[in-house]
């Protein structure tokens, strides 16, 4: 389901941040891993970032919503909130595939 | 009053807003420790009331704050006050205040399954804890509806937030905009139900007004009436005016009223201070200028006044009274008199009651002037006017101020009544009329009610000079009640049959006299007469005796002469 709009080279910065080990937090976690795995397999990087130690990093990306995915890069900036567990939507927000 | 209120609930603990008249209108502030609700529709001046909340908080009970805004970038809030004379980057620096702007930008978000706002905790609990904050401002957080999906998550992310707002013991005002049929248009009533205040702006007469209601207020009382309320360059002032009972004091101080014969009629002491004194009349009779004098005469004690005038500037005013030989402007140099000059149609009945209300405050006045009451009347609302009057006067009472109104009245009307049915709240009135006889226009004087000291039942014909309002009696005889030429004529007339009537008199005493002088020569010549024929006839007496003893003399002399034995 590789879509042609993205640049191979591209690389994807993805931040997830979460709010401790909350089941949500945890399932968005697996979620993103496996999507990223299946569709950019090599050329993503994640970092997670637990709002429980740093409450601080919050208000650099505005973040409201928990768990949140914000990719930094390629730009522009997308948010995508909630657990990641509809993987279509996840797509379109990482704009790997336009709605149909 | 207001304190014995505050004493008499101390069991819900409260926070003061600091801001002016909300405090009394809720008894003491809002609920401490726990979310309030200030709902209404655009531009009724929530944001304003949130963020002066904070920053007297933060200014005047050491209680720094968190306004954290929906709408507004800090940079815009701290433009918007500014205008208010809130300097937010100073409390900013002062950690007294933080501003956290919220920015949500639905296109850039996407909903890809359950979620929280646990973030929104983490950054509010984070600037609380940064500056001890006691309070909290959350503005508006309904649009996290318009830029978060999913509105069942938010609902309860918000009860959440709320008891979670609670548990943390800040006093925190969320706002909301007016829904359709809600208080707001997410039903945020629903769960903020401590203490609802709505907020309105209405047109009516074209002219607007914005007012205050404290819907709900569990476990307080509270006013529940719509307070007006304005916005101006000291922030939200309220007047809960209506809430003011009877219960201010009588005082027994005699303050007179600058023209000496009208104290007289007032058993020589003039106005009680803090009575209302009503002035009534037809046009040009004079009722400004015995304003004026009434002010001329309290700056001369020192005493501060306020004159609130409707129809003529201050600058008019000054003029006008400097023809009739009082000087206004000394006074307004030493700060001792202040005119608030608005045309009534300026603003609302509400609004102009607000405004007289702050602006006594601020000057502290002694005397208040409001001249003339007539111009608030448009139209049918002159109930509202009676009410707005009647709360003014009660206000002046239980601050111990004197006040002075003026009202024209477009006729000669009937004793005892007047446009606007005010004179039971008046404790003195002045009527003053005129009347038209021979050709020419006379201002009389009278009191028609003096509460709680004698007064003169006299007409008085009043007199504008170069120096003043004179007061003097009226001509009352056979021909009625005689003033101006009128009276100058009868008092001539009068005057030229007293001297005739003396001349009268004059000339008998001299005839009088005349006569006794004629007696008195009589009387000499007759006593001349007697004094001659006496002296005559005591010529004769001597002759005869001396006559006899000669005879004697010669017998006695012929008998020895005779030898006769």
């Amino acid at each position: 389901m590789e879509t042609k709009l993205t640049e191979p080279k591209e690389v994807y910065v993805l931040r997830l941040y979460v709010a401790g080990q909350t089941p949500k937090c945890m399932m968005a976690f697996v979620n993103l891993k496996k999507i990223c795995e299946e569709h950019l397999a090599g050329k993503y990087q994640i970092e997670v970032i637990d709002l429980l130690e740093n409450p601080m990093l919050a208000s650099g990306d505005r973040i409201l919503a928990i768990p949140t995915l914000v990719r930094k890069l390629p730009e522009p900036v997308r948010k995508i909130i909630g657990d990641l567990s509809n993987t279509e939507r996840v797509l379109i927000g990482l704009d790997l595939k336009r709605i149909k | 009053m207001a304190n014995t209120a505050l004493k008499a609930r101390e069991k819900l603990p409260k926070s003061l807003t600091g801001i002016q008249g909300l405090d009394e209108i809720t008894e003491g502030g809002l609920p401490k420790g726990r979310p309030t609700l200030v709902c209404g529709s655009a531009g009724c001046g929530k944001t304003l009331l949130a963020m002066e909340f904070l920053v007297r908080g933060a200014t005047q009970f050491n209680e720094p704050g968190v306004f954290m805004a929906f709408e507004e970038t800090a940079k815009d809030l701290t433009q918007n006050v500014a205008s208010l004379g809130f300097d937010l980057d100073a409390l900013v620096a002062d950690k007294k205040i933080v501003l956290d702007f919220v920015y949500i930008e639905r296109s850039e978000i996407e909903e890809t399954g359950e979620y929280d706002l646990e973030g929104l905790f983490i950054r509010l609990g984070q600037s609380i804890d940064s500056i001890g904050a006691k309070r909290v401002v959350l503005d508006t957080i309904e649009s996290l509806f318009a830029g978060l999906p999913n509105p069942l998550i938010l609902r309860a992310e918000l009860r959440r937030l709320f008891r979670w707002l609670k548990e943390k013991g800040v006093t925190a005002i969320i706002t909301g905009e007016r829904g359709e049929e809600t208080l707001t248009r997410q039903g945020l009533e629903e769960y903020i139900s401590d203490c609802v205040i709505v907020l309105d702006h209405r047109v009516k007469d074209q002219t607007s007004s914005r007012r205050l209601r404290v819907v709900k207020y569990r476990g307080s009382t509270h006013g529940t009436n719509e307070y007006p309320f304005l916005i101006d360059e000291d922030g939200i002032s309220i007047v809960p005016v209506t809430s003011l009972g009877l219960g201010h004091n009588a005082s027994m101080d005699r303050i007179p009223s600058g023209i000496s014969r009208l104290d007289t009629m007032m058993g020589g002491k003039g106005f009680f201070r803090g009575s209302t004194v009503l002035i009534s009349g037809t046009a040009g009779t004079g009722k400004s200028s015995i304003c004026a004098h009434f002010v001329d005469a309290a700056c001369r004690r020192g005493e501060r006044a306020l004159y609130f005038s409707f129809e003529e500037s201050p600058s008019q005013i000054i003029r006008n009274m400097r023809s009739v030989g009082i000087d206004l402007e000394q006074w307004v140099k030493k700060g001792l008199l202040y005119f608030q000059a608005t045309r009534p149609a300026f603003a609302g009945l509400e609004m102009q009651l607000t405004m007289m209300h702050k602006a006594t405050i601020k000057f502290d006045p002694q005397v208040v002037i409001v001249d003339p009451l007539n111009g608030f009347i448009t139209g049918d609302n002159i109930i509202d006017v009676k009410s707005m009057l009647l709360r003014l006067a009660d206000f002046l009472k239980t601050k111990q101020i004197s006040s002075m109104f003026t009202q024209l009245m477009s006729s000669n009307v009937a004793h005892g009544t007047s446009e606007i049915a005010i004179s039971s709240m008046i404790d003195t009135w002045l009527v003053m009329h005129d009347i038209e006889i021979s050709g020419e226009r006379n201002r009389c004087l009278y009191i028609t009610k003096s509460r709680g000291m004698a007064h003169s039942n006299q007409v008085r014909e009043c007199l504008i000079t170069d120096h003043g309002v004179e007061l003097c009696e009226v001509y009352v005889g056979a021909g009625g009640v005689l003033t101006g030429s009128a009276r100058i004529a009868q008092e001539a007339q009068e005057l030229a049959l007293t001297l005739t009537r003396k001349q009268e008199v004059e000339r008998r005493q001299i005839e009088i006299e005349s006569r006794r002088k004629a007696l008195e020569a009589k009387v000499a010549a007759l006593r001349a007469e007697f004094g001659v024929q006496e002296a005559e006839l005591m010529k004769i007496i001597t002759q005869e005796q001396a006559q006899a003893s000669q005879l004697l003399t010669g017998r006695l002399e012929m008998g020895l002469s005779r030898s006769a034995d």
